[in-house]
């Protein structure tokens, strides 16, 4: 049994990574519903953007580059993780999706190219020895429409430069506080519009749209900006996704502390009894002693 | 068909939503040219310049800076995607002219800048200003 001043030792480093836990599981929470409030702020612009597109997508007679599926020679995964750790298994299970995914598609015999959005798996890439093409880090809480754009540009431009056939996001969606799902979704070719069937009887009714300057220009305009909007959206999914992980991961390590605290706190009593009965005996044993 | 009398506004960035109202009247910036839309309009799609948007209830009209964007035109409602919009009252003059004199300086170096950038930003003060005016 270690002795008492080790315990009492290890009951007080426990305590304040108790307290360290119980910090950032606040910190997690208030950058979880800053994180939520901006999914909220995009969902309006997202849907009618969806909206647009899909009315749009009546009068489409000619496809457009961003629209047009290649045969995937060449196919980019890029995976967005977080910047940090401590957030339980949430980095762990995006990579093991990844590395399913690049794995699946390398059995395919299609090329593969990676790359990350979060420090985490830009980190994870390199020690596998991926070349990662795309590395975006440091955007954890604080990515802006603005980045998202960069973002998109650069893969607009590689798609278009055929660097890649085919792009697949690997993000974590966010479904709630206690549920978030890694999911796959291919981003380019942008796959046909939902509710793009325009039924003929409603073509009376609702009319062609006219569309100014032309519908060339439109859509080279509109398309990037629904990769945008795709791509801010995994961002943001993914970062209030990373919180809510944080949260529980904490919210348990605050748990698991307290349970140790009350082991070790019970230890240190048994300890400490032990202690006493024994000097006791001591005391006893030298009394009888002396009457001798 | 029966004609609707109001048209549902809606103006959205990815940064929330800026407006969603019912008005009688909408005129707007398109990248063609000016445009008005009353109720019943002829459904069309049109990109937008960084402008002015300005919606009409009775006599009361108001105005939107909207920077680059989409409008759907359809008969009964007009949506607006903007990379950023604010209502009139909400625009930030001091940080406008700010911008505006950030602008015009760069311009003024001529050289070694990236001249559509500072024209844009230069445009984007400008209108903001104006519009600030109209409150």
């Amino acid at each position: 049994m270690p002795g008492l001043k080790e315990i009492k030792r290890r009951i007080s480093s426990v305590k304040s990574t108790k307290q360290i836990t119980k910090a950032m599981k606040m910190v997690a929470a208030a950058k979880f519903r800053k994180a939520q409030a901006r999914i909220t702020e995009l969902k309006p612009y997202a849907e009618k953007m969806s909206q647009v597109l899909s009315s749009l997508a009546c009068t489409v007679e000619e496809g457009h580059p961003l629209l047009q599926a290649r045969p995937a020679k060449k196919v980019e995964i890029l995976i967005l993780t977080g910047d940090r750790g401590l957030c339980g298994a949430f980095n762990t299970n995006v990579m093991k999706a990844g590395f399913n995914l690049i794995r699946e598609t390398q059995k395919a015999g299609k090329e593969v190219s990676v790359s990350a959005i979060g420090r985490k798996g830009a980190d994870l890439l390199r020690r596998r020895k991926f070349t990662v093409r795309g590395r975006w880090v440091g955007l954890s809480g604080r990515a802006t429409y603005a980045d998202a754009q960069a973002i998109a540009k650069d893969i607009i431009e590689n798609y278009m430069n055929e660097t890649f056939d085919e792009l697949h996001l690997v993000y974590t969606e966010f479904k709630s506080q206690a549920v978030q799902k890694v999911t796959v979704s291919q981003l380019l070719p942008l796959a046909p519009m939902e509710g793009s069937s325009c039924p003929p009887d409603k073509a009376d009714d609702k009319g062609e749209y006219l569309l100014e300057p032309s519908q060339q220009a439109i859509f080279d305009q509109l398309l990037p900006k629904n990769v945008e909007i795709q791509i801010f959206r995994a961002i943001l999914d993914a970062q209030a996704s990373e919180e809510a992980a944080r949260m529980a991961a904490m919210e348990n390590a605050t748990k698991n502390a307290d349970d140790m605290i009350k082991k070790l706190t019970l230890q240190y009593n048994k300890a400490r009894q032990a202690a006493i009965t024994k000097e006791l005996m001591d005391i006893v044993g030298g009394v009888e002693a002396l009457k001798k | 068909m029966i004609m609707a009398t109001k048209l549902k506004l809606e103006v959205v960035t990815p940064h929330g939503s800026v407006l969603s109202d019912e008005v009688e009247e909408v005129s707007a910036q398109g990248s063609e040219g000016d445009f008005g839309v009353f109720p019943g309009h002829v459904p069309f799609i049109t990109t937008l310049k960084v402008g002015m948007l300005s919606y009409r209830n009775g006599n009361d009209t108001k105005y939107i800076f909207v920077n680059s964007g989409y409008a759907e035109v359809s008969p009964d409602k007009v949506i607006v995607l903007a990379d950023s919009a604010e209502k009139s009252e909400d625009i930030d003059v001091e940080r406008a002219k700010a911008a505006m004199q950030r602008a015009e300086e760069r311009l003024k170096q001529a050289e070694k800048i990236d001249f559509a950038r500072a024209t844009a930003a230069l445009e984007r003060a400008t209108i903001r200003i104006q519009l600030a005016g109209k409150r």
